[in-house]
């Protein structure tokens, strides 16, 4: 074990060049299995939602999914990919227990898509990233292992599989190499991802959670000194978020330049970052390297796309999100970083629809990143789900801006809209708030907060304006918040001048 | 009534559907039959009498209808019925109960046909004699001391023995032909993708082909009729109507072949087989001539390939499909001491849950898709598959159907061909061409040598299995059906 210490991030990229490729899998949000009709419910009972088929029962069959295999041309078409105009599917041979065949259908040399790129912004540095391929496959099952220590099957008293996941349509989005980089390697991996997601959340055909796992990634890194060749690369798999995949890619390369410093070779090995200490810890060793036996797939036909059906799905494809993004935000006068923390809210449709119903793009923004946001995050549940629409937040909106709403009788009515109480206007009248800005009604809630507090009052007739503010509390706490703080002021000024 | 199990499916529909016979007294005959003689043929792995008896009943009843209402019908063991065992004749599924039917299954139960059981066959339908079966060899009716064929030698062997007048088979190299042909029935191979495949369990899938056993062609046809037709499920089926071959069966039984062109492949018509075989099979083919037919001598000179490509296609697709069987979902499971790892414990439940003939061919399939081997294994033998489909459509050009004997040999002593296992591939010498191309076939007896049925082949073009059964008629109304000795 060597106890130097390792080199920092600088000196590592001052001494190697970094080349990095990206595997991405998308579990696609279809509504039932790819090769079955079962359910693809996130968070189910475990093995509920299994069949003959996607168990993997001696004499079922697969029957591909069409929606499946729309979903895929459609996101390697968002890519600038080639659609096959012919290929199979094909069996990748390993014996797991969480692959009820022990073998994976999946694409071998014949993917659906190939040759695309994305480009993405590091700095404001344009750089394109090529994606060497776009392939459907099926996921596995996933094993839980019970009793031991680490979660992994080494040394647990009990394994246990729940086959729900079995046979979810997955999609696996290869880069090709990405050299030339340099210390920018982490944060253009990470913008990749994000921009990926973003492509894939705009398509509408999966939900992209990295969390749950529906967008998983595995970061290869190698690192070369300038002008040789290419490096061995290591695979980094568990990156399980965007801050993930940059710390990932920069601690492989402290850890590889430690040791390409000491003249120690790489092996190209699997590796799994670790959220907790930010590094990258071995896998379980292989020998061998694994032959996965490859075949054409006998129990399913050529997937073979009508081009006119491929036009179609091209033609109809949404505006890129990085150019949406870059026309709303100056639209909406904010700024791309606060343009980027609507899109990671999920928030720019909800607010493009809430403006285009009237709300001014600041206050359509306010809302829903602001009170909608924090419940939905406190809830757990999307923003579109939160519970209020576009439409209601505008109106919302509008009352304010009239004046009929302060801010936190605002809040009130957006909880009962969010409670399902109806439009804000029927909140307001079955609730009994509004903004009371009626003098006559006021007055003799400021004549009697004014003969409460005798001191401040003085203060006040003595000219010291500011302490108007506590008789404003006052009156607004004896209203109950109803009273339009503006004329509240109004009115006591009028009183003590 | 005269011998209920000495009826064909026909007559017996006929009668059950006329009020002379009930299903329940058919399907009591036909199992009072296997309790008095399959101790000695041992066609049957599990016999299911509550489960016929009551599908009889139903049928009584009026429940059920359909074209095959109250016949009986034995089942390769290879197709999974739901919650009646199901083993593909392997250890390693000993028990095993599939909670859901096979397609073919639905569809006979829509037909009305009694299953009575579960037949015997060799494991994973890898075989030519039921040799290799888990649970013990079938005895051929003809001669207990001989083999019945194989892979489905249980299937031939329960209609020889009049234990059922229908059954199912599974033909990926022959399974369903060469059982047919030494034991004097019939069985017919139909279009690949032409009968479903779901719940059949894989042994090739790109050559697996249910069809259906009978002692006569027409039978056979009515059993065609029932099973065919485009499954959803099965991503290979063929999405088109299914030829009537009910019909062409009764046209070639009214004797009449003029204007056909028989193909005589002129490889498999010469020395690869006995010389009582070739004699019946020209006696055959002059028996055809003289309804009107015309013979024609075709050259297939890739078919000498067809052997060898096969046993690297088949065998490289079954080492995938029996990749599953692993102990850890259902079925076998060895060595699950509570120490023993994962691998330990897979492995040592495929190796005591294979047989000797499977594990031979999951090591030769392994073998063939190795990367730095594929090429010269697998893919080779795509490409021959190729040159084969070739040959068969070039002579199709020229003539109606192919016909060959079945297969070189009639009915062989128990452990004759074991020890050797290219000896046993060659049974299946004549009858794999077809299933690398995927077009229909069916064997039927043409005659005797040395006492033992000999089975002459008719191959068609794919989708036009009505022609193979308006020939194989046409042959059987002129020799007639074989009968065997009484048991």
């Amino acid at each position: 074990m060597t106890t130097t210490a390792l080199p920092t991030y600088e000196d590592a990229v001052a001494r190697y060049e970094p080349v990095i490729g990206l595997e991405t899998h998308v579990e696609l949000g279809t509504a039932t299995k790819m090769f079955c009709g079962c359910r693809t419910e996130f968070g189910a009972e475990p093995n509920t939602q299994v069949c003959p088929v996607c168990l993997g029962l001696p004499g079922a069959l697969p029957v591909a999914n069409r929606a499946a295999i729309e979903a895929t041309i459609r996101i390697g078409l968002a890519l600038n990919c080639d659609i096959a105009s012919w290929c199979r599917m094909a069996r990748k041979n390993y014996f797991y227990p969480d692959m009820p065949k022990n073998f994976q259908t999946s694409q071998y040399d014949e993917p659906l898509c190939v040759e695309g790129y994305v480009d993405v912004e590091v700095d404001g540095k344009q750089y394109r990233i090529g994606i060497e391929r776009v392939h459907l496959e099926e996921d596995t099952g996933k094993s839980l292992h019970v009793g031991g220590a680490t979660g992994r099957i080494h040394g647990a008293t009990e394994s246990l599989v729940d086959y729900n996941r079995a046979g979810i349509p997955l999609v696996e989005i290869v880069t090709k190499p990405v050299p030339g980089i340099g210390a920018l390697a982490p944060e253009v991996a990470k913008a990749y991802v994000s921009e990926l997601r973003d492509i894939i959340r705009s398509l509408g055909v999966s939900d992209v959670r990295m969390e749950q796992g529906s967008l998983r990634c595995d970061v290869n890194t190698s690192l070369n000194k300038p002008g040789e060749e290419w490096g061995t690369r290591t695979e980094t798999k568990n990156v399980n978020s965007l801050r993930s995949v940059e710390r990932a890619v920069r601690s492989e390369i402290i850890r590889q330049s430690g040791l390409l410093d000491e003249g120690i070779r790489i092996f190209q090995e699997t590796r799994h970052f670790q959220e907790t200490t930010g590094d990258t810890r071995p896998g379980r060793s292989k020998e061998t390297a694994t032959d996965y036996r490859y075949f054409p797939e006998p129990d399913l036909v050529p997937i073979a796309p009508d081009q006119a059906w491929v036009a179609e799905l091209k033609a109809a494809l949404p505006e890129r999100p990085s150019v949406k993004r870059a026309r709303l935000a100056e639209d909406w006068g904010i700024s791309a970083i606060d343009m980027q923390s609507v899109a990671n809210a999920g928030a720019v449709e909800l607010i493009e629809e809430t403006i285009a119903a009237g709300a001014s793009p600041a206050g359509a923004r306010k809302w829903w990143m602001g009170e909608l946001a924090r419940r939905a995050n406190e809830t757990g549940v999307d923003l579109s789900a939160v519970g209020a629409t576009p439409a209601q937040v505008a109106e919302l909106q509008k009352l304010v801006e009239g004046g009929k709403l302060n801010d936190k009788l605002a809040r009130q009515v957006l909880e009962g809209v969010v409670a399902g109480e109806g439009d804000p206007a029927a909140v307001m009248a079955s609730r009994g708030l509004g903004v009371v800005s009626d003098t006559g009604a006021l007055t003799a809630a400021v004549d009697e907060a004014i003969a409460a507090n005798p001191d401040i009052a003085a203060k006040i007739r003595d000219g010291k304006v500011a302490a108007a503010g506590a008789l404003v509390g006052a009156v607004m706490k004896t209203t109950r918040g109803q009273a339009d703080a503006k004329t509240v002021r109004d009115l006591i000024l009028e009183r003590l001048s | 009534m005269s011998d209920l199990t000495k009826m064909s499916a026909a007559q017996l529909a006929k009668a059950i559907a006329g009020k002379e016979a009930s299903a329940v007294e058919v399907a009591t005959a036909h199992l009072d039959r296997i309790d008095a003689v399959d101790e000695r043929v041992h066609a049957f792995l599990h016999v299911d009498r509550e489960g016929a008896l009551a599908a009889a009943e139903r049928v009584d009843k009026g429940e059920v209808t359909g074209p095959l209402a109250g016949v009986p019908i034995a089942v390769k063991d290879v197709i999974a019925t739901k919650g009646v065992p199901t083993t593909a004749a392997s250890k390693i599924l000993e028990g095993w109960r599939p909670p859901y039917d096979a397609t073919l299954v639905e569809r006979l139960r829509a037909a009305g046909t009694v299953m009575l059981g579960k037949t015997n066959m060799d494991e994973f339908a890898m075989g030519s004699s039921t040799e290799y079966s888990a649970y013990g060899p079938t005895n051929n009716p003809w001669d207990l001391g001989r083999i019945p064929g194989g892979s489905g030698g249980g299937s031939a062997a329960a209609l020889a023995a009049y234990e059922a007048p229908l059954a199912i088979g599974t033909d990926t190299g022959g399974s369903i032909r060469q059982p047919g042909a030494v034991t004097g029935t019939v069985g017919a191979k139909p279009t690949y993708g032409g009968t479903s495949r779901y719940g059949l369990i894989a042994f090739s899938s790109s050559l697996d082909t249910p069809g259906p056993c009978a002692r006569n062609v027409e039978d056979a046809a009515l059993l065609h009729s029932v099973i065919a037709g485009h499954d959803p499920r099965d991503s290979t089926s063929i999405p088109q109507p299914v030829p009537d071959v009910v019909g062409a069966a009764r046209l070639g039984a009214s004797g009449d072949l003029s204007g056909v062109k028989l193909g005589l492949v002129k490889e498999f018509a010469g020395d690869g087989s006995e010389p009582g075989v070739l004699s019946a099979f020209h006696e055959g083919l002059e028996a055809l001539v003289k309804l009107g037919a015309e013979v024609v001598e075709v050259s297939c000179p890739h078919f000498e390939y067809a052997l060898p490509a096969y046993y690297l296609i088949a065998p490289s697709e079954a080492s995938s499909n029996l990749a599953r069987f692993d102990g850890v979902r259902y079925g076998l499971r060895v060595g699950d001491d509570g120490n023993r790892s994962l691998e330990e414990v897979m492995s040592l439940t495929r190796e005591a849950g294979f047989g000797p003939e499977v594990k031979r061919r999951i090591i030769l399939g392994t073998y063939a898709l190795s990367s730095g081997y594929y090429d010269a294994y697998y893919g080779q033998a795509q490409k021959v598959r190729t040159l084969i489909t070739r040959d068969f459509q070039s002579a199709f050009e020229r003539v109606d159907v192919l016909v060959s004997p079945t297969t070189p040999f009639v009915a062989f002593p128990f452990g004759s061909r074991t020890s050797d296992p290219y000896q046993m591939y060659l049974a299946d010498l004549f009858t794999i061409p077809t299933n690398l191309y995927g077009g229909p076939a069916i064997s039927v007896p043409c005659g005797l040598s040395e006492g033992l049925p000999v089975g002459f082949q008719v191959m068609a073009p794919t989708l036009a299995d009505d022609r193979m059964y308006r020939v194989a008629a046409a042959l059987e109304s002129a020799v007639g059906t074989l009968t065997p000795p009484a048991l």
